[in-house]
């Protein structure tokens, strides 16, 4: 027990380290108060091109009022969905789990559950051969991940089975991902969403 | 990229490079930054172990190429990926270009892929109406400028915001302030999000080949490249033969290593694994059409080749250029063609060609500092020496270098030369030991240092007066001079016995030693290099003696690393040569460690003394501690901020390479009167003809000493 607190504690300060925000939920329901909070109050900065039409604006500005801002779940099972919705919807916000597609531009909030975590480098695994779930964490300007803390491994070498495990049942998308997009390529200044989300939010979900 | 034809024109390229006040700045800061790092990220690892891990697993890797292979590709197969094998880069780019045009591609997205230029991918591409576009922000922002990279990992580093902000004011037709680097990436990220969208096929390079799974593993920051094996409808990753490896095991391995000496980070944000084609919403199967096109090259010749293997275990992370004074000097585009940095001078010869490759592989100093770093535990110097002797082994020795090894390998001859120019330069020296004014030819580009003059009696001459004798000896000691010591510092050598007299040491001075042969290995003259060495040891038998002392860092490693490795190891003399090595010693060593002199048997003045680390003294031998216990039992230490870093002189490198040594010095100078010290020490004689000699021009207010002059000089 000690031994997985210490294992949580130093995964927490990896992933800060990285620039991720990383709380405690003591359930699901308040990982769900959580994202939708956020959400709401953050301005959206994704651009919105546009499938073979007219370049993108070059300003983003917050996006038109009448738009409502969409969270992407699909990861979700039906009930927990359900239960998301409604916190959504009590937010002024849209909850999708299909046709990603076409919000290529970007959509406000990502939120999954990830597989696991790897203490040693602030890391989450997610097993992600669905295009939407994948999409989901890819295109969002803000990604909200669930980590069950049970999940936690001290290092990559300890998720050697289960990873290979997902790899030999192809087709596999398995994604690590550490913090939110960055590039420094620009004077070697660190930059933040230049691709993928501009922040990431885990929420360390304690037992049941 | 170099395409300079001659070494003349190289060197007008290498000073326009050196001529970039943006780019010289940006390198130095990158240079400092990235050492702290680089040690921060490391910090409580052993970083040697799991270098040697990585090296070991590549190694097992490269030996099984071929199987790992076939795996491989039975096992993509399986999972529905159309494996490709290419023997040379254009057949890779034709394999590409049919997989875009059988399925009506006409707008291409790419994440990096250093493979991909290794090919000449986009060229290629855009000559058959192909529309390419690179999402990775460095290499989009050198794709829109027409230019190669200029490092590995960050291959825009040599441009400016301000520079990046013009260039996003042409492409969106719109002013973008440039002082914002947070706008410049967002401008980036719509632009560049939008050609996902219309893109029917992504291109990607790969990290890692699982055989056993069939996997492909990226690495990536920026996230660019989950978008490119997403979106489109086609993928098609080019990946090179060296990326297989047996299991997920060695890729996480390698994984611990590439980050942390890429960019200082303990893992990117983002690492990709891919097995079989995903689902794909843009393809009416609803599932990814799936490419993996495995690049050969050269590759498999390259895995049997005895010495040159060890160039495939290359992980890509571009530490050797953070780490290179060239590099830092001249920038990547200067420091080779599409690979940079020490491991780019070297796979420009096997990938690109001898004739891309001949003047970059002059281009090193040999200081070791990427070795030392190497994510795969390569000997790039040694390496980058072996290609530049075989180039010239395949065009033909330059005339001065073949009649320099003739006259070094007979020893009589090469010391009445050097007799001969004592004699010679009279008329140039004065009184003031420097050569003031030297024949037109070496004037302009050599006058950023006093040259000393040549002794007028060199060390064997002054022997017999000078010899120590000692009854009841401790220690059986052969000093090797090394010819600078002895034809121009004699007092050096000198002052050494001074500092070890009173604590019983015989030391004897066999008349027969030539020059070590580190210069005529640095002229890729190897097998004058092999005879000299053969003489050497022949002259000093290392069973008469404790320690073979050397007071020449340069010497010191080149006997000790380089000898078992050119006499060959199954012959007497490879075996004498071995046994000749393990006596090899510092000056430093044989001083603090051997005999132990103690803090009593010297006055301290008040003079702060800080330290030059030669780097075949630090790195060539490891010796770290010995020179700074030294200094602070005979003085006040002030150390550097880089002592580490190499003075710029590399024996015939500063004569090839004035200017590029010139900088290297004019830094190093900067650095150590930042100290505010009154003495710069250091342990090899050519660092003290660089430092004394650029200090003397400069009219820095510190002096420069060899160690044996310092500690002589503080003997009460
Ligand atoms: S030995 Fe030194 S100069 Fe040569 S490539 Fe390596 S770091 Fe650069
Ligand atoms: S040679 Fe070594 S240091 Fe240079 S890029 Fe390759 S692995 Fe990194």
């Amino acid at each position: 027990m000690d031994n997985s607190k210490n294992i949580c504690s130093i995964f927490s300060e990896k992933a800060k380290a990285v620039s991720a925000v990383v709380t405690k939920v003591p359930t699901i329901q308040a990982a769900f108060e959580y994202a939708a909070d956020l959400c709401r109050q953050n301005d959206p900065v994704s651009g919105q091109a546009v499938k073979n039409g007219t370049p993108p604006p070059q300003n983003q500005g917050p996006r038109s009022v009448e738009t409502q801002k969409i969270v992407a779940a699909p990861g979700l099972d039906s009930g927990l969905y359900a239960e998301f919705e409604k916190i959504c919807g009590a937010n002024d916000l849209t909850l999708t789990n299909k046709g990603l597609r076409d919000h290529l531009t970007g959509v406000a909030m990502g939120f999954t559950i990830a597989d696991y975590g790897i203490a040693e480098t602030g890391t989450l695994v997610i097993n992600c051969p669905s295009e939407e779930l994948r999409l989901s964490t890819m295109i969002c300007d803000i990604h909200v991940a669930v980590l069950p803390m049970s999940r936690i491994r001290k290092s990559a070498y300890d998720l050697e089975p289960e990873l290979t495990k997902m790899f030999k049942n192809s087709p596999d998308y398995t994604s690590f991902i550490t913090g939110a997009s960055r590039t420094a390529d620009i004077e070697r200044v660190l930059a933040l969403g230049v691709h993928g989300p501009l922040e990431l939010h885990i929420l360390l979900m304690e037992e049941k | 990229m170099q395409k300079a034809e001659n070494i003349k024109k190289y060197k007008r390229e290498v000073d326009g490079a050196l001529a970039n006040d943006f780019l010289r700045l940006a390198m130095d800061k990158f240079a400092v930054a990235y050492r702290g790092s680089r040690e921060n990220v490391f910090s409580g690892m052993d970083v040697n172990g799991i270098i040697a891990e990585v090296a070991g697993a590549k190694d097992a890797a490269i030996a099984r190429m071929d199987e790992l292979y076939e795996l491989f590709k039975q096992n993509a197969e399986k999972a529905g990926i159309t494996v490709h094998l290419a023997e040379t880069a254009l057949e890779a780019n034709e394999i590409i270009c049919k997989i875009a045009k059988d399925n009506d591609v006409s707008k291409i997205i790419k994440s990096k892929s250093m493979t991909a230029e290794e090919t000449l991918l986009n060229h290629h591409l855009e000559a058959n109406d192909l529309e390419v576009t690179e999402t990775d922000l460095g290499e989009w922002i050198i794709q829109l400028r027409h230019e190669g990279p200029s490092h590995m990992v960050m291959p825009a580093i040599h441009l400016s915001r301000n520079q990046v902000g013009e260039l996003f004011t042409d492409v969106t037709g719109k002013q973008q302030p440039s002082e914002d680097i947070d706008h410049l990436v967002k401008v980036a990220r719509q632009q560049l999000r939008q050609k996902f969208i219309e893109a029917d096929m992504g291109i990607s390079g790969a990290n890692f080949a699982l055989a056993d799974t069939g996997t492909l593993g990226i690495i990536t920051n920026e996230g660019n490249a989950r978008l490119v094996t997403t979106l489109p409808r086609v993928h098609v990753a080019l990946v090179g033969l060296e990326k297989l490896m047996p299991t997920l095991h060695d890729a996480l391995t390698v994984n611990r290593v590439l980050p942390r000496n890429a960019t200082g980070q303990a893992i990117t944000s983002y690492v990709t694994w891919i097995s079989g084609p995903n689902e794909c919403k843009a393809d009416a199967t609803g599932r990814k059409q799936m490419h993996i096109v495995f690049l050969d090259n050269g590759r498999r010749k390259l895995a049997k080749d005895p010495v040159f293997s060890q160039v495939l275990r290359c992980v890509r992370c571009g530490a050797c250029a953070n780490v290179c004074p060239v590099y830092r000097m001249v920038g990547g585009h200067q420091m080779g063609h599409i690979y940079i940095g020490a491991i780019g001078l070297i796979m420009t010869y096997f990938f690109h060609g001898r004739d891309k490759a001949k003047n970059l592989v002059q281009n090193c100093i040999n200081c070791g500092a990427c070795k030392s770093v190497c994510a795969a535990g390569i000997d790039l110097p040694g390496l980058i020496k072996e290609v530049h002797a075989r180039i010239l082994d395949e065009t033909g020795h330059p005339l001065t270098s073949v009649m320099l090894s003739k006259v070094m390998q007979s020893r009589e001859l090469f010391h009445r030369f050097l007799r001969y120019a004592s004699f010679a330069q009279k008329p140039v020296v004065g009184k003031t030991g420097y050569i003031r004014h030297l024949p037109m030819i070496f004037a302009r580009e050599h006058d950023f240092k006093a040259i000393p003059a040549i002794a007028e009696r060199p060390f064997r001459e002054i022997w017999e007066s000078v010899r120590p004798s000692v009854e009841n000896p401790r220690y059986r000691v052969a000093l090797f001079s090394g010819c600078v010591q002895d034809f121009v510092y004699p007092e050096q050598l000198v002052a050494g016995l001074q500092a070890m007299a009173g604590h019983g040491v015989a030391v004897d001075f066999p008349m027969d030693q030539n020059c070590c042969g580190l210069p005529l290995q640095m002229m890729g003259e190897k097998s004058a290099a092999r005879e000299v060495a053969a003489q050497n040891v022949a002259a000093i038998d290392p069973d008469q003696y404790d320690y073979i002392v050397t007071l020449c860092a340069s010497c010191a490693s080149h006997l000790k690393n380089a000898y078992p490795k050119i006499l060959d190891p199954d012959s007497i003399a490879g075996t004498k040569a071995k046994q000749f090595s393990d006596k090899i010693i510092s000056f430093s060593s044989f001083m603090n460690d051997v005999i132990q002199v103690r803090q009593d048997e010297f006055t301290r003045s008040d003079e702060t003394v800080t330290y030059h680390a030669p780097c075949h003294l630090c790195r060539g031998l490891g010796v770290k501690d010995a020179p700074h216990e030294l200094i602070q039992k005979a003085g006040v230490f002030a150390p550097a901020q880089e002592e580490e870093t190499c003075c710029g002189f590399g024996g015939t490198y500063s004569g090839k390479f004035p200017q590029i040594s010139k900088e290297i010095l004019n830094r190093k100078l900067d650095d150590v009167k930042q100290t505010g010290a009154d003495i710069l020490v250091t342990e090899c004689p050519g660092c003290v003809m660089q430092l004394r000699g650029g200090a003397e021009k400069r009219c820095d207010s510190f002096r420069v000493l060899h160690m044996a002059e310092f500690l002589a000089k503080q003997r009460k």
